[in-house]
């Protein structure tokens, strides 16, 4: 199978699904230039022009707005938002407008829009380029949610998202771009709402979502080093979430530790927790825990942020702090 | 308001000698600063994103001389001139960038994020006309008060994409606000040339419907954005508020670090000879001509203030040096007051 790096499986889902439906396009700031949204719109403005890959002005609550209209008319947009951050002034056309319209009006018409956020941590670039705001918008209902942590998923969801007849708000992370991985030539979806094991243990689930996975997976090897067999699930889709596949692991092991790329309180790990608690999975071993950004705006300076975004030795320290833990 | 003085030009000799030489020597502290961050930025010492103004030092000076210290700024991403010029120090800009405790954020902002409320900084954030609307908070907090001061918000010409620009533009013309909303036209946003982010039309137009006054500047001419600057301001203080200037510029470096095409990305698409357009037109060389053609000052004297700056530069970068880091253990720091 051929390998792609994770940007570039996004580019071939775009190129894809803009070849076999005219009707999708793709706008936002920076699609005709490498600076923003790395190499994912490459090639896109040549071959299908400057009518379908339109860069837009810094205007994302109009041009998010103008997306949701379109969907409504009938076209499939991609609306990208090259940080994060700046789909703050867009929250009104996402969350009061796309996620609200099919419920709202019985049925009648739903915004098959995808609005595509890109989180840009790091860099000492602080507060207000860093966000992850996918428990925000997976805190709304009528939103799909999906956040790829490999190239396989990042084209799969993508097309996924482009595909479904609801507004999906497609998040990845521009510290995953340059991961390399399988990806098969072919358009595929890979189905919202569906997580996956991608490593099997017996002594404690972690689930991840995003760049997260990749720690639980360092992690999970670390610990297997040390006899902790981990079983890594990686959630791929916030909302809706593989309740199912969570369940099935932590029955399995009897421990959960949940990974979250963004804030902790009120989070999407807080949501796996929950379900956990509300569920009741037989003989859990230990008190579930989370390990996520801790609450506080990114920092600026190199050893704040070093303080601030965990790694691999953070998620293999709070196992072995599980599975010493009795319940 | 009278349109820009521009081509018949102000002449330096109306001008007080101090006046011009304090000028000057803000528009220098602001370039050689600027300056000074490039080899830090490209050997790696620097590491937050540092968006440069040098070519644009003319605005904030003109703008900021013609203020009070208690009347407010808010600037954006490129606001390490708005700082300046408004009084911020120098040695709290230079450890800010390098992430330093002893930077005017501590450390937490960055280039991006300056502050100095005892100067009226009372900050600048990246999110594109995000303080637009402080600014007018800022205006409004002065009217309330009665105190006349005024606000300054500096934003460049992608924010007028924004729909809050719009949106405080009226509310700032229906309150009488105390404001002067400042815009840096130079020609660019990110990757994208102004003609591919609005139709033709100039920028000091889109005020006019709000029946503000607005007015299109020179912006490379220090003399003629004070002389626009303190009519607009004297125009807030007696009620007429608010203002609109459109300050037309250009940036000598990149948009983001001195020049784009690092990385092999290439996004620079300016054409050299329009950048070589704009280098004939630096604010700073033309000014110094000026002063020294006019009589106002000779070379020596020029020179000297170089060195005296120069030196203020060096002490900056050396007090940022034997400034720690903020220690790791205060991340939670500055999360709440009084906590
Ligand atoms: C809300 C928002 N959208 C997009 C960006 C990304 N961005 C940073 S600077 C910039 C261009 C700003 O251009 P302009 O306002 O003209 O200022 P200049 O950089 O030219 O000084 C953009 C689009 C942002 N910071 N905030």
């Amino acid at each position: 199978m051929p390998t792609l790096t994770y940007v570039m499986a996004i580019n071939q889902a775009l190129h894809q699904m803009m070849e076999a439906d005219d009707s999708v396009f793709l706008m936002g700031q920076g699609v005709k230039s490498p600076w923003y949204v790395g190499n994912a719109a490459n090639g896109l403005l040549d071959r299908f022009g400057p009518d379908r890959v339109i860069d837009t002005p810094v205007s994302e609550n109009a041009v998010t707005g103008a997306g949701v209209g379109t969907a409504l008319a009938g076209m499939r947009p991609i609306v990208v938002h090259p940080r994060m951050d700046f789909m703050f002034y867009a929250f009104d056309p996402i969350i009061n407008q796309a996620a609200n319209w099919y419920y709202m009006n019985g049925g009648r018409l739903s915004a098959p829009v995808v609005v595509w956020g890109i989180i840009n941590r790091g860099g000492e670039q602080a507060a207000q380029h860093s966000q992850a705001l996918h428990a925000t918008f997976a805190h709304v209902p009528g939103l799909k949610v999906v956040m790829p942590a490999s190239p396989h998923d990042a084209k799969g969801l993508m097309i996924a998202a482009i595909q479904d007849d609801n507004p999906v708000v497609f998040i990845d992370d521009r510290w995953l771009h340059g991961i390399e991985g399988e990806v098969p030539a072919e358009p595929y979806a890979v189905p919202l709402g569906r997580a996956a094991v991608r490593r099997e243990g017996s002594d404690v689930t972690i689930t991840a979502l995003s760049y997260m996975t990749h720690l639980a997976l360092q992690a999970a090897e670390e610990l297997a080093a040390e006899g902790i067999s981990a079983e890594v699930l990686d959630l791929r889709s916030v909302k809706p979430m593989d309740r199912a596949a969570v369940l099935a692991s932590v029955n399995k092991t009897g421990r959960l530790l949940v990974c979250d790329p963004g804030w902790q309180s009120f989070g999407a790990s807080a949501e796996v927790a929950a379900l956990v608690a509300e569920e009741g999975c037989a003989g859990l071993k230990a008190p579930v825990r989370r390990l996520a950004l801790p609450d506080l705006p990114a920092p600026a300076s190199g050893p704040l942020e070093k303080a601030y975004y965990p790694v691999a030795g953070d998620v293999a320290q709070a196992v072995r702090q599980l599975v010493q833990s009795q319940s | 308001m009278t349109s820009a003085p521009g081509k018949d030009r102000l002449y330096v000799m109306q001008y007080p000698r101090d006046l011009l030489l304090d000028l000057h020597r803000r528009m220098l502290a602001i370039r050689l600063c600027e300056e000074s961050l490039v080899e830090p930025i490209l050997d790696g010492s620097i590491r937050c994103p540092v968006h440069l103004c040098s070519g644009q030092e003319a605005v904030a000076v003109g703008v900021c001389a013609a203020l009070r210290q208690d009347d407010y700024v808010m600037g954006n991403h490129r606001s390490h001139g708005h700082f300046l010029a408004k009084g911020g120090r120098m040695e709290a800009l230079v450890a800010e960038v390098f992430g330093k405790e002893g930077g005017c954020s501590r450390g937490r902002g960055g280039s991006m994020h300056l502050i100095d409320p005892s100067v009226g900084m009372l900050g600048s954030a990246p999110i594109v006309s995000g303080t637009i609307s402080l600014a007018l908070g800022a205006a409004l907090a002065g009217k309330i008060r009665g105190d006349q001061r005024v606000a300054v918000s500096f934003f460049g010409d992608g924010a007028t994409g924004e729909g809050v620009l719009y949106e405080s533009l009226n509310f700032a013309a229906l309150m009488h606000l105390p404001m002067l909303f400042v815009c840096e036209n130079n020609l660019y946003a990110t990757h994208m040339p102004i003609g591919d982010c609005r139709p033709a039309c100039a920028l000091s137009d889109i005020a006019r419907p709000f029946g503000m006054e607005s007015v299109c500047v020179e912006g490379n001419d220090v003399l003629a954005v004070l002389a626009v600057a303190q009519e607009a301001v004297a125009a807030c203080r007696e009620g007429r508020g608010p203002v609109f200037i459109e300050a037309s510029t250009y940036r000598l470096r990149g948009h983001v670090g001195p020049d784009d095409n690092i990385q092999g990305t290439h996004t620079d698409i300016r054409p050299p000879e329009e950048l070589a357009r704009w280098r004939e037109n630096d604010p700073i060389t033309t000014f110094e001509a000026r002063l020294v053609a006019e009589g106002a000052a000779s070379d020596e004297e020029l020179a000297r203030m170089r060195g005296e700056v120069g030196r203020e530069v060096e002490a900056a970068h050396a007090f940022a040096a034997q400034s720690p880091h903020p220690p790791a253990e205060e991340l939670a720091a500055h999360l709440f007051k009084h906590d």
